[in-house]
């Protein structure tokens, strides 16, 4: 087991390089920068930015060097210092504003997992176990549905059902005055009394694909011998269930966690945007559209990371759950 | 069994069918045979047929054209069509809505609209309105409904913020959010088959690392991408070039799984019987692909391609509503979602969520479409 952790690890590293130059990269292409975007700011406020002054901002940010020794830099800066460079925008080192948001992004991701486990895994097995009932076709339309209705068109219908049916002006992770007080027992209370929402949001389209595995796993070991075989010992049907086929089920389940994590993360972003939640998603936005290079590149390198690792831990979590994998590989 | 069964049925043309009652036809009547049993698939291919038909002639289907409005209209809800109407003489077919008298409400600063039962507006079928060119050639003016006198107010599915016909920008979309799906696809089918045919056929260490390099594309967060590309199109770029960008980068990340299929089929098939037949018959490799290979792994292809659309259109709606996709004057089902950015204007005006009803339909029956066209396309296994 260590030694099949050690290279999975391994494994992961020239990912997690490669992530960060594409990271980088993507944020380098657009013509301009951010002083440029700035000029035209104020250009449009009547404001003429000489060229002398966007020359020496530009000198002073760095922005004037060729763009992999940017890389090189930025890149040194976070490993050897945590230093993720520094928001123009906001005027202070990018780690001071990605850390907080990094962290609610985490909660909301794997709150969002949790209710995906806790809804689908019960639904899937009902929906196999009892095939082609009335409850087996309702959880495959609504399934169908979840795959088919946009992230960010279920966030907007579930703001406007709690606002026009509840009274509840839903939006943000806090109430307003929560937002920048420091972490208390309260504060934790109001984040959960707010995470819910965005929470059922994000998780529906991968409940629908969990069901839908899981329905499809469970059907393929139902008629299996060896389910015939502990029947007819005489064990009762329901930990017959849950002891053999369903266990076999979620093999596939597990190893089917890291595209769910993805969607999730990635689904978050505009979900996020919509709901206007305290997470990576807005900032994002606003990063890419003001060109704050160094704050956007670290969003997408840390969004990155995170799928990175979610995809190491279940890769690690099927290890542990199935020998063969584990003996094959390592 | 049933192999067995179905070579002794060719060795006696007598035995015409199988004992699952098949025939001896082509692939591709089993395989319509299989998707015709596939009653969601079938549903959902002609939905998806209307829905290209609509994206076809949106100028003939629609009551009025992109540029029509009226600023009295101004988030008018959808006027309630009435079947006929009592002229004093007794009740007589006359489809017709009524027009709105609005008033400002000072209170709550908004505009309320009230039936005008005095001013009816006929409706009929096949009526005149504003002239357009059908399929950019044919000058027409007839639309397939609408008010029988043109230029009245018309809206059945209400009105926006500048008082434009959401029905008939609705139907306009279709083009844009169908269209930008195949040609997405299209693009991605491209490197798919070239990548994943390349993976197939040399196999060894240039199919290892394609492999990896898949994985790697497919273990990234694709939105916070997209969004970083999208945002990178400058403003002063002209639409149908945001047009072709924006498909460009979908299919940047979205090829992925096209390539797996492509080489999944390519290795499975290298050593079927048929294919070292034709080797063996001196056939060069151009042609064992194209003649032998290609017309049975087509049909994965195509159900592949059926199901990646569905992504393409959601990734398309998204990108437009941030206002980072495409942007007026196209009109796609994403940019008319703009409209709809904060929930006190949708609790002030349901309808403008019309387009994403749309989306929800295109996507739903272009996953039924491809599910029953996977299911078919390989006919021979039950």
């Amino acid at each position: 087991m260590g030694h099949f952790m050690l290279r999975r690890m391994l494994y992961a590293l020239p990912a997690l390089i490669a992530v960060s130059i594409i990271s980088f990269l993507v944020i380098s292409i657009p013509p301009g920068d951010f002083i440029t975007r700035t000029a035209e700011l104020r250009a449009a406020q009547g404001d003429i930015m000489p060229l002398a002054e966007q020359e020496a901002m530009r000198r002073a940010y760095g922005l004037d060097q060729p763009i992999p020794l940017q890389y090189w830099n930025w890149i040194t800066g976070i490993v050897t210092r945590g230093d993720f460079g520094y928001s123009f925008a906001f005027n202070l080192p990018v780690k001071d504003v990605i850390w907080p948001r990094m962290g609610l992004t985490i909660v909301l991701s794997l709150a969002s997992l949790l209710f995906i486990w806790a809804v689908a895994i019960p639904i899937g097995i009902y929906s196999a176990v009892r095939r082609y009932t009335v409850g087996d076709y309702v959880a495959t339309f609504l399934g169908f549905l979840g795959l088919a209705v946009p992230n960010f068109l279920l966030a907007l219908a579930a703001m406007y059902i709690a606002f026009a049916g509840f009274g509840l002006s839903v939006g943000g992770l806090f109430s307003p005055e929560y937002v920048e007080a420091p972490w208390s027992w309260e504060r934790v209370v109001d984040l959960l009394g707010h995470l819910w929402l965005p929470m059922i949001v994000l998780g529906t389209a991968g409940t629908a694909s969990v069901i839908r595995i899981i329905r499809a796993n469970l059907i393929d070991e139902l008629h299996k011998p060896y389910v015939t075989a502990a029947r007819a010992k005489g064990k009762g049907e329901f930990a017959l269930l849950m002891k053999y086929p369903v266990r076999h089920a979620l093999n596939p389940f597990v190893s089917g966690q890291n595209d769910i994590f993805v969607d999730i993360v990635s689904g978050g972003t505009i979900v996020a945007i919509v709901m206007g939640l305290q997470t990576t998603g807005p900032l994002l936005l606003d990063a890419l559209r003001t060109q704050d290079m160094y704050m956007a590149a670290s969003f997408i390198l840390m969004l990155s990371v995170l799928v990175v690792l979610g995809t190491l831990l279940s890769d690690l979590l099927l290890a542990w759950l199935d020998p063969r994998i584990r003996y094959q590989q390592g | 069994m049933s192999t067995i069964d179905d070579i002794t049925g060719q060795i006696a043309p007598s035995a015409a069918k199988d004992q699952h009652g098949r025939g001896y036809d082509g692939h591709w009547a089993l395989v319509w045979q299989k998707f015709r049993k596939h009653k969601l698939g079938v549903a959902g291919g002609i939905v998806v047929l209307l829905a290209y038909f609509v994206a076809l002639v949106p100028e003939f289907l629609a009551p009025v054209t992109l540029e029509s409005y009226m600023p009295a209209y101004s988030y008018a809800p959808p006027q309630p069509l009435h079947w006929g109407r009592d002229d004093g003489e007794g009740w007589r077919f006359a489809p017709h809505v009524n027009a709105y008298n609005s008033v400002i409400d000072y209170n709550s600063g908004r505009r309320l609209f009230e039936e005008d039962v005095e001013a009816p507006v006929y409706v009929g079928l096949f009526v005149r309105g504003e002239s357009y060119r059908l399929l950019g050639l044919i000058e027409s003016d007839i639309h397939l409904f609408g008010p029988i006198e043109a230029g009245q107010p018309f809206f059945i599915a209400g009105a926006d913020r500048l008082g434009r016909d959401i029905l008939s920008r609705t139907i306009y979309g279709t083009r844009i959010s169908m269209t930008i799906g195949l040609v997405g696809v299209a693009l991605s089918l491209v490197f798919g088959i070239l990548i994943g045919g390349i993976s197939g056929l040399f196999g060894g260490v240039v199919d290892n690392l394609i492999q990896r390099l898949i994985e790697f594309i497919q273990s990234v967060p694709s939105i916070p991408l997209w969004i970083g590309l999208a945002a990178a199109i400058p403003q002063s770029v002209p639409p149908l070039q945001v047009y072709f960008l924006i498909t460009i980068i979908l299919s940047v990340l979205g090829w992925t799984s096209l390539a797996r299929v492509v080489r999944g089929r390519f290795l499975a098939m290298r050593n079927e019987d048929f294919v070292k037949a034709a080797r063996l018959d001196g056939c060069g490799p151009v042609r064992i692909i194209f003649r032998h290979m290609l017309p049975s792994f087509l049909s994965h292809i195509i159900a592949v391609v059926s199901l990646a659309i569905p992504g393409m259109i959601l990734a398309e709606t998204a990108l437009s509503y941030l206002g980072i996709g495409l942007r007026t004057p196209i009109v796609s089902w994403g940019v008319l979602l703009q409209e709809a950015q904060n929930v006190r204007t949708i609790a002030a005006a349901p309808w403008l969520l019309l387009p994403g009803g749309a989306v929800i339909v295109a996507v739903l029956a272009l996953n039924f479409l491809g599910d029953g066209l996977r299911d078919a396309a390989d006919p021979y296994s039950d």
